[in-house]
């Protein structure tokens, strides 16, 4: 049996749920000091003095500044995705100089010998500000007149791009919807809060932070604070949590690094949760005007999607770019004529957005497959057959959609298909009409979604194409020690996914090891050299084909090795459970038997290298595009609004799986995530610019005892553009089903005249919408 | 969040603890934590020395006391919604103890510091006004009982004076034809209440005779629904019920947040308190 494709219980776990960790707030460095940040409390505002003399006295605390007494070696936070021309980046001081632009800004710091005496320390600073006018809501900061949150405007891009003729689709269609969604601001609220420890030997630079993207964040660290980039070793140690969160490289990560080098002493800082909810990056934040023109029959003729986006106070590393990530995905599974994507870019006096689980491809999804039900609603046509009636059918893969994107693979036919068997579609249908004509005060609603997205970032020469700053290949390292252990280097940087785990799984079946004799390395730029992390659903489909291709280059020096020892062609050896035999004889040299010849190098053949190891680096030609049909059944009580989730199946096309039980848990929070942006979270930010949901208590993160049971299955098409065959799986539950929740709701509730419930689908506010409906 | 610098205390005796306390007006009772610690940790207060009241003996504990079950201010939620004279006798109290927040805070969290912090969207306040519970205080000075509708002021306020510790509340047994239902609606199982119903129903000849009916997250304290009460005395369990329920929101007034405006909480109250008198009817 082969590893691959084997529910195996996760390498990680034992040590995780033990506690044997290495959190980043769990390092000790002798003479450490710790950092507390000052943070503010306008929006906006100009500082007109910051005093930190009251600090710098008092027990414990070694240095005080404010961000002028930075000013000069601080740098600008970078933005990687310049996404236009004219792009505007403004300047992006680490800590702020002479204006706030969010709550929650870096104004000053103190470093103190431990984090309690800091924190104290820290009400013993003053700062002056004079209020400047917040800017929240994006059309009224577009607005002629509108209070600027830079001088250089409120818009940081435009951008259109029109394929086909999107005139001619909407001219007399004789179907035209026409909707608005909001895509509300969501807190990663990763299980570990964010934590960075700085130290130098007075040279060289070491910093641990709880980052997805230790590479990455070598190479910007250099660039903004000057460090040599041969001087600064970054190390992801354990890592619980990110969703694109910690895809970033954040204010406190550049302060740290520049206060020991300052000091001369190793600096930790690790924030608090309400501090994380102020000032993590935020992820969606989007108004999306769609409209959709079809034929009488619900074949869409052209979609058109303009987009409003909330960039946030500042661009950091991916601001601008995410919303793009959706522009050529609105068309998602569907053909059509003519397709025009317009996005603008906002600033706002908010704590700026990046990426989060999906990225761009939820909103995208969710538009997409909403404005599919108000096609379906409009045409009393079921919202599966609407859909029917317009993907792309299994034969016509390779296919080359709308906006450009050729999708290798996909069988949507047969994934509703599995879909709909496990959910007992027509019966629920049945219910729901019961329901109604009783008048019953809970409603059932049926949710659909069948989505795709495209992961596997990426492509280099496409990224290039789309002005990101990096490419998007990924590299792998494998080495058979000399008692015949393997040690992989990967890097990809796990941080929760199980990629020790996978990759061993991989391994062992490439090279005929045991699962047990696999190690994998991983987060740590001194030792893995080279790398660009994990985010994208990306690690399996490009970090796991490069560990896949070192494999291959291993396993063929070996056969060489083979050869030259048994004395026959490598042509004549069979390689099969770990060991090449002579075709046809019982004569065999196992892996670990070669690899300990390579390592004593004493009869290697000519022109071979001794030890047995090698590396490859993977640039996929294409992305991945899992799809996956998910269905959900929703009770909605009229009289309260609280909405029930009372089935959910998901039905996921994700190619070839290595490991069944971890992409079950990737399907399982992802569908989580998905419904909480559904029902339950809203990062929520009053008209002075408050955020209102700095705790757990107002940020409502739904625990499993607010979800219901998930009904899991797959069906399997491989991908083409990668020899594994996988298309990842992290964001697939979180993109389909926030559009599968809120269809279901809605079609509870379109009896009563309602067409849509602005997220979260709060009791609320589904109860002001069928009071407003009610005669 | 890190709490700025306080003292702290663990007294041996109760009337040692009343000393510390009259002693510092600033000094606060630490019982399980579970209110007090967020608001030293987010530094909305700022107290001199915190009293630990965790390990006296006069505090702890459920008791059966005859006529009325005795709950010790420092029985954690837990012990409580697991003690069988509570099960038996007060029921009322079990299901609502059931539903505050989840086993981590039920095990730290206390009966008698959910009273003492009198937040009206706490659970327990609301249902031991709906049984008339008796807060006990000890001080310098002496131990004295409070009704439980003189105990909540106003929001976080309660009648405890300076120097004075809640020891327990009593709990009157309501005896045979009793039901019981606490209706809680919340966004997530985790969530505060943002409104409850805590409802005790007697019936006989199959109309009801009496109810005591309160609101959790209605009023800055605690409320009782007088006027349901009043309208559902002597009513048949057939269509009324709900015009008299109706009426639940009438003497309240309910906080507006994110959660919910005052508009809604009302209807809620209405449509909770219809469900709750049927549910605590129908357990008869």
């Amino acid at each position: 049996m082969t590893e691959v494709g084997r529910p195996r219980k996760r390498k990680e776990d034992a040590r995780l749920l033990t506690g044997r960790t290495q959190w980043t707030d769990n390092l000790r460095q002798p003479g450490m000091l710790h950092v507390a940040f000052l943070r503010s409390p306008m929006a906006h505002a100009r500082i007109t003095r910051v005093d930190v003399s009251g600090a710098r006295g008092l027990p414990g605390v070694v240095a005080a500044f404010g961000g002028q007494d930075l000013a000069g070696e601080q740098g600008s936070l970078p933005c990687a995705w310049p996404v236009t021309e004219d792009v505007i980046i403004p300047d992006h001081p680490p800590m702020a100089v002479s204006e706030v632009r969010y709550v929650g800004e870096a104004v000053a710091c103190v470093v103190a010998t431990d984090r309690y005496l800091a924190a104290d320390a820290l009400e013993a600073i003053e700062v002056d500000y004079e209020p400047l006018p917040a800017v929240i809501d994006l059309a009224e900061a577009l607005a002629e007149g509108s209070p600027k949150v830079h001088e250089e405007g409120n818009k940081a891009y435009s951008m259109k791009i029109t394929t086909g003729d999107i005139d001619a689709a909407f001219q007399d269609a004789p179907v035209v919807i026409d909707r608005t969604y909001v895509q509300q601001r969501l807190i990663g609220a990763a299980m570990e809060p964010r934590a960075v420890v700085a130290t130098t030997d007075g040279d060289s630079f070491t910093l641990w932070s709880s980052t997805q993207i230790p590479h990455v964040l070598r190479v910007m660290l250099a660039l903004t604070t000057g460090i040599p980039e041969h001087k600064l070793r970054v190390i992801a140690p354990d890592v619980g949590g990110g969703f694109g969160t910690k895809l970033q490289v954040t204010a406190e990560e550049v302060l740290c690094l520049l206060l020991t080098r300052r000091l001369g002493k190793p600096i930790k800082w690790n924030e608090s949760r309400s501090e994380g909810n102020l000032t993590v990056h935020q992820g969606r934040g989007q108004i999306q005007h769609i409209r959709l023109a079809a034929e009488a029959d619900g074949r869409i003729r052209g979609l058109q999607v303009d987009l409003l986006a909330d960039m946030g106070a500042y661009l950091v590393l991916l601001t601008p770019g995410i919303p793009l990530l959706g522009a050529t995905m609105f068309n998602a599974i569907y053909k059509m004529d003519a397709y025009e994507f317009g996005c603008t870019g906002v600033f706002t006096t908010k704590m700026p957005t990046d990426a989060y689980r999906g990225a761009g491809r939820p909103e995208a999804t969710f538009g997409i497959e909403r404005i599919m039900d108000e096609l379906a609603a409009e045409l009393n046509v079921d919202p599966l057959e609407v859909r029917r009636r317009n993907w792309i059918k299994h034969e016509e893969f390779p296919y080359t959609t709308i906006s450009g994107l050729t999708y290798d693979s996909g069988n949507y036919e047969a994934a509703t298909e599995k879909a709909l068997s496990l959910f007992g579609y027509d019966k629920l249908r049945a219910e729901q009409s019961d329901r109604r004509d009783r008048g019953d005060p809970v409603q059932l609603g049926i949710g659909v979604s069948t989505f795709t997205e495209m992961c596997g970032l990426a492509p280099s020469k496409l990224l290039g194409a789309a002005r990101f700053a990096a490419g998007g290949w990924e590299h792998g390292s494998v080495r058979m020690l000399p008692t015949g252990k393997v040690e992989v280097i990967t890097g990809t940087s796990p941080h929760g996914q199980g990629h020790v785990t996978a990759w061993s799984q991989i391994v062992a079946d490439a090279l005929g090891v045991p699962f047990e004799d696999v190690a994998v390395v991983h987060g740590d730029t001194a030792i893995s050299h080279k790398g660009l992390d994990t985010y994208g659903s990306r690690s399996l489909v490009v970090g796991g084909v490069a560990v896949l291709q070192a494999c291959e280059k291993v396993r063929e020096k070996a056969r060489r090795l083979a050869a030259h020892a048994l004395e026959c062609s490598p042509e004549d050896l069979d390689f099969a459970e770990g060991a090449f035999t002579v075709r046809g004889t019982d004569s065999r040299r196992t892996i670990q038997e070669l690899a300990f010849a390579a390592f004593t190098a004493h009869d290697l053949p000519d022109g071979v290298e001794p030890s047995l190891d090698s590396d490859a680096t993977f640039d996929p030609d294409n992305y991945s595009f899992p799809h996956g049909t998910h269905l959900c059944a929703a009770e909605v009580d009229t009289e309260t609004g609280l909405v029930k989730i009372r089935s959910y199946v998901a039905v996921d096309d994700i190619g070839k799986v290595v490991n069944p039980m971890i992409v079950e848990g990737q399907v399982h929070g992802g569908i989580a995530q998905g419904i909480a942006q559904a029902l339950f979270e809203e990062a929520v930010y009053d008209a002075e610019g408050n955020l209102l949901t700095s705790t757990l208590a107002d940020y409502l993160v739904p625990s499993a005892a607010d979800l219901p049971d998930f009904t899991t299955d797959r069906t399997e098409t491989p991908a083409t553009s990668n020899p594994l065959g996988a298309k990842g799986v992290g964001e697939a539950g979180t993109i389909a089903s926030t559009p599968a929740v809120v269809n279901a709701i809605v079609d509870a509730l379109r009896p009563y005249g309602v067409q849509d419930i602005t997220m979260p689908c709060t009791p609320e506010r589904i109860w002001r919408a069928v009071e407003g409906a009610r005669p | 969040m890190i709490p700025a610098q306080f003292g702290y205390t663990r007294p041996g005796s109760l009337a040692e603890a009343c000393q510390e306390l009259a002693a510092d007006e600033e000094a606060k009772v630490l019982a399980g934590g579970q209110s007090l610690l967020p608001l030293l940790r987010m530094r909305l207060a700022y107290p001199t020395k915190l009293v630990d009241v965790g390990r006296l003996p006069e505090l702890a504990g459920v008791h059966d006391r005859g006529d009325h079950v005795f709950i010790g201010a420092m029985a954690t939620h837990d012990e409580v919604l697991r003690s069988g004279v509570v099960n038996a006798d007060c029921p009322l109290v079990a299901l609502a103890t059931a539903t505050v927040a989840d086993p981590a805070v039920r095990h730290r969290g206390t009966f008698g510091g959910s009273l003492a912090h009198a937040d009206p969207a706490g659970d327990v306040p609301a249902v031991v006004l709906a049984l008339d519970g008796v807060l006990v205080a000890r001080s310098a000075d002496g131990e004295r009982d409070i009704p439980a509708a003189e105990f909540f002021v106003d929001y976080l306020e309660s009648s405890l004076r300076q120097g004075e510790i809640l020891v327990g509340v009593k709990i009157p047994k309501l005896g045979a034809g009793w039901g019981f239902h606490y209706e809680k609606f919340q966004r997530t199982a985790q969530a505060w209440a943002i409104v409850g119903v805590a409802a005790a129903v007697r019936r006989s000849n199959g109309a009801i005779q009496e109810s005591r009916i309160a609101l959790t997250n209605m009023a800055p304290t605690p409320v009782r629904a007088h006027a349901t009460e009043t309208a559902l005395a002597g009513m048949d369990l057939g269509g009324e019920v709900r015009q008299a329920c109706a009426e639940a929101a009438a003497d309240t007034s309910p906080p507006g947040d994110l959660h919910a405006q005052p508009d809604y909480r009302r209807h809620l109250a209405r449509v909770l308190t219809h469900r709750a008198v049927r549910k605590a009817a129908g357990s008869v």
